[in-house]
């Protein structure tokens, strides 16, 4: 690992201040850290925003929550609020990682981490995506488990955060600190790009942007929300395709939905089509099918992941049976 | 480039100078002389490393030890209370939960928190439950029904 300087921010301003050229922010630790021993991320300077008092997980006056950005992952989780008012993003964190990298994962670091594709985190190989212009070695390589939707001629990567994906269902707001103590407020989907031409870009984010909070909006029916995650072992590994839905049905109607995909691109993706041709249907599993295949119809998977394209039609049935 | 810390390790407090690419895990095992946690992957695949940082278990290869400048750890030298093994470590005796022991300590700090944890929850623990909770650590000489055993003994 190459040698850094650590500071501790005072407050997001000084945080802020603080970032420039060679500089990263540290969360918990456990994907930076990990990119560090291998090389990917050679920061100078660590500025530590784990210790910032965006540490609270408070109800707003609108009904909705707010959960600071240095909350740890497993005190989401197992927040009493998040629990009974969004079960998809209690589930959806619940599914990712191991309990020790959850107590040390922050909120923000969750929505910042890095892709795990193979090719990414090996400095011996091009990847546009850490090294732009040096090429893609995924798109004809190792790829079952890399995008079917969204991807690029530079990148077939994925987004690895299960959080990610229920907070794109539940449409959070991404609360951002940036240069000149200027405050943002980034919707999701709209936190994090597809690749196009810039796979080095992850986000929407401007050097020097801090996240501080993320705000759910009050969804009283996502009561009936759930997450299911589909991986190549019971536990303890990254999704091949995941699904966060919430169903608001009446008189066996769907009246509302929210469905996103983890998994499949390389943002956390919102089924805005399946959701749009599932309203006014018939909650059941012939509607549920065809809305799976509206969204799905964009799919293009790369020689070695079409087997992702059922399988995420399935499991965005399931889902959607399993919450009527 | 260096940095004074100081940390409560199983109860002594420990004034430390390291460099600022130190681990927790590196920490303990190579400035205090704690070689209980263990390492094993070294990028929080495997649990090995487990300890509990302020109370809390985390895979400690991550941790830098300049960012957790004023914790309390507990290793897996630290569960035992005076001589006497926790009732963890009596059960993973008792029901040989283990063969190399590589992956024991990292075990016993991530199953004396879950215990904790499901406590604090109200949760049941109950095989598939200790399972799940318990993924974070691999044992590759797969003593996994033993390790569930024991832990299910102790959360009866």
């Amino acid at each position: 690992m190459r040698p850094f300087a650590y500071e501790r921010a005072a407050d997001a301003d000084a945080a802020v201040r603080a970032m420039g050229d060679g500089a990263r922010y540290l969360g918990g630790g456990t994907n930076l850290v990990d990119l560090m021993k291998l090389g990917v991320e050679t920061p100078e300077r660590l500025i530590d925003v784990a210790r910032l008092a965006h540490d609270a997980i408070e109800e707003t006056p609108e009904g909705g929550l707010r959960i600071g950005a240095a909350v740890r992952n497993s005190d989401v989780a197992t927040g009493a609020l998040v629990r009974e008012r969004y079960p998809v993003l209690a589930q959806a964190l619940l599914a990712g990682a191991s309990g020790q990298l959850r107590n040390l994962a922050t909120v923000g670091g969750n929505l910042l981490q890095r892709t795990r594709c193979s090719y990414f985190q090996d400095v011996s190989k091009p990847c546009n995506k850490r090294a732009p212009g040096s090429g893609c070695p995924a798109r004809e390589g190792e790829h079952r488990n890399l995008a079917i939707l969204g991807h690029s001629e530079a990148c077939v990567a994925t987004h690895p955060s299960d959080m990610a994906v229920a907070l794109t269902a539940l449409g959070a707001t991404v609360h951002v600190r940036g240069r000149g103590s200027t405050e943002r407020a980034i919707p999701m989907p709209g936190l994090h790009r597809l690749p196009d031409a810039e796979p080095q870009r992850d986000t929407v984010l401007e050097p020097g942007d801090l996240i501080t909070a993320v705000e759910l909006p009050p969804l009283p029916w996502a009561t009936r929300s759930a997450y299911r995650k589909v991986r190549e072992r019971a536990s303890f590994s990254f999704a091949v395709v995941s699904v966060a839905a919430a169903l608001d049905v009446s008189d066996g109607v769907v009246r509302d939905c929210r469905i996103a995909l983890g998994g499949v691109a390389h943002a956390p993706w919102r089924a805005a089509r399946a959701e749009e041709a599932l309203r006014g249907q018939p909650a059941g599993e012939d509607a549920f099918a065809a809305a799976a295949d509206a969204e799905l119809a964009a799919a293009q998977p790369l020689r070695d992941n079409g087997y992702k394209v059922p399988l995420a039609r399935n499991v965005i049935v399931r889902t959607l049976q399993e919450l009527v | 480039m260096e940095a004074e810390i100081t940390l409560r390790i199983n109860g002594d407090e420990h004034r430390v100078s390291v460099d600022t690419r130190t681990t927790l895990l590196d920490l303990l095992r190579e400035h205090v002389g704690l070689t209980g946690a263990k390492k094993g992957c070294d990028h929080g695949q495997c649990g090995s490393c487990t300890i509990l940082i302020d109370g809390r278990r985390a895979t400690s290869c991550l941790a830098l030890a300049v960012a957790h400048d004023g914790a309390e750890l507990t290793t897996v030298e630290g569960l035992a209370d005076d001589g006497e093994l926790s009732p963890l470590q009596a059960a993973f005796i008792e029901h040989d939960a283990f063969q190399c022991g590589y992956c024991t300590p990292g075990q016993l700090c991530s199953a004396t928190a879950v215990l904790a944890e499901a406590r604090a929850e109200d949760a049941t623990l109950d095989a598939d439950e200790i399972r799940e909770r318990m993924a974070g650590n691999i044992c590759r000489c797969g003593a996994y029904p033993n390790i569930v055993a024991a832990i299910a003994d102790v959360a009866s």
